[in-house]
């Protein structure tokens, strides 16, 4: 049993630090770079689980964080998205990005009670790490620093609307409603961490 | 010298010829499996009864026991449900596990039939161990090809679905005639468990 929790250990750390081939996934809707990206964000359900979770959560704790977190994310994601189309280290780095957006589920399903420079470095380390895995993954695969900025407008306009409602949701059924989401993405990202590791293995 | 870089040219100039002809790997510029493993993930819990009755029941009790249960152990399940799937994950072995699905059935239905008001910790463990029992189970068993993570989206979607069906019908207890339905429904389930006990203790 301790020797399986250990390995279990050792294969979560190997994935931790080792980076997996980055294949570069833009989809190309045909309109140009720009609609490019905001595909890729539609379609990259870790980058979409990781906002709407930071957007619920941000919306949950009220206006004033709802505020910073809608431009500290995109902001965020913006300067990781730079970094990682500069300094290409061809990393997907999966485990962060899952528990990234797990740890935001486990705070919208608890309703963590979190101040808002809490939640708005949570956001800008997580908008960091998500948008270097963008620069990361995008630039070798030839898209366009307007690519990154339909990524980073998208985001950005979901994070607003998302937190947006959220604040102005009445007491009662909507507010569990959103509980729940979060619980269930924190569900998927316990599970993908499984995955992670028996891939690892 | 020159004549040193004279030779070394058509050597330079065949290297660079074989590296052209060498076959680069196209790594997928498409995703994959996406839509596979989303259907498959949301089909999963709907494919095995005794996972079915028990998430239903789950809803049901919620339903019966009312606020705050009602939301506590639909928002609890499905996080150690994925616990327990990242147990089964990981290779931690739990044992018994198809005779803990069995008697989760039976429990909380026998739980909906009788009425049963627990403080809300004790209903919320309860629910929480019978989670990691249908976790184990179900959460691990990607289709080839499909996505993992959106597979475990749809499994996880499928299931909080399934609770939410127990809920709307738990609803029906305002009622007289609903609660009668109801304590029917949570008997049926119990029925259900026992005969996937007598199935997994049999085989």
């Amino acid at each position: 049993m301790r020797r399986m929790r250990l390995r279990a250990l050792i294969a979560l750390a190997t994935i931790a630090v080792a980076p997996m081939p980055a294949h570069a996934h833009l989809v190309e809707t045909g309109f140009g770079g720009f609609y490019d990206g905001i595909a890729h964000l539609a379609i990259t359900p870790a980058d979409l689980l990781v906002v709407i979770a930071l957007a619920l959560f941000a919306g949950q704790r009220g206006t004033r964080t709802a505020r910073m977190v809608v431009f500290a994310l995109p902001l965020a994601w913006w300067l990781g998205g730079l970094i990682g189309a500069r300094w290409s280290v061809v990393t997907t780095l999966p485990l962060l990005t899952t528990l990234s957006f797990a740890l935001a589920g486990v705070l919208v399903a608890l309703n963590m009670r979190v101040r808002e420079i809490g939640v708005a470095i949570f956001a800008v380390i997580a908008g960091l790490l998500h948008g270097v895995v963008n620069g990361a993954t995008l630039a070798p695969g030839g898209a366009s620093g307007l690519a990154l900025a339909g990524v980073v407008s998208a985001i950005f306009f979901l994070t607003a609307v998302l937190s947006a409602e959220v604040t102005a949701l009445p007491a009662g059924w909507p507010g569990i409603a959103v509980r729940v989401a979060g619980s269930w993405i924190a569900a998927t990202g316990l599970l993908m961490l499984g995955w992670l590791a028996k891939m690892a293995r | 010298m020159n004549v040193k870089k004279q030779r070394g040219r058509p050597c330079a100039v065949l290297g660079a010829t074989l590296l052209m002809l060498l076959p680069v790997l196209a790594s997928a510029h498409q995703e994959a499996g996406q839509t596979a493993g989303f259907v498959a993930g949301l089909a999963h819990p709907v494919s095995g009864f005794d996972h079915v009755v028990a998430m239903i029941a789950v809803g049901l009790w919620g339903a019966v026991l009312g606020p705050p249960a009602i939301w506590v152990l639909p928002v609890a399940f499905p996080m150690m449900m994925a616990f327990g799937g990242l147990m089964g994950l990981l290779g931690i072995p739990v044992p018994g596990i198809e005779i803990g699905i069995a008697v989760s059935a039976i429990v909380l239905g026998a739980m909906v039939l009788v009425q049963v008001r627990p403080p809300l910790w004790v209903a919320a463990v309860l629910v929480a161990i019978f989670a990691i029992f249908h976790g184990y189970a179900h959460g691990r068993e990607l289709p080839a090809g499909g996505n993992a993570l959106l597979y475990s989206l749809g499994f996880v979607i499928a299931t909080g679905l399934l609770h939410l069906v127990g809920i709307l019908l738990g609803e029906a207890h305002r009622w007289a005639m609903g609660r009668r339905i109801v304590r029917a429904a949570g008997g049926g389930i119990a029925l259900t468990g026992l005969f996937f006990l007598w199935r997994a203790v049999v085989a």
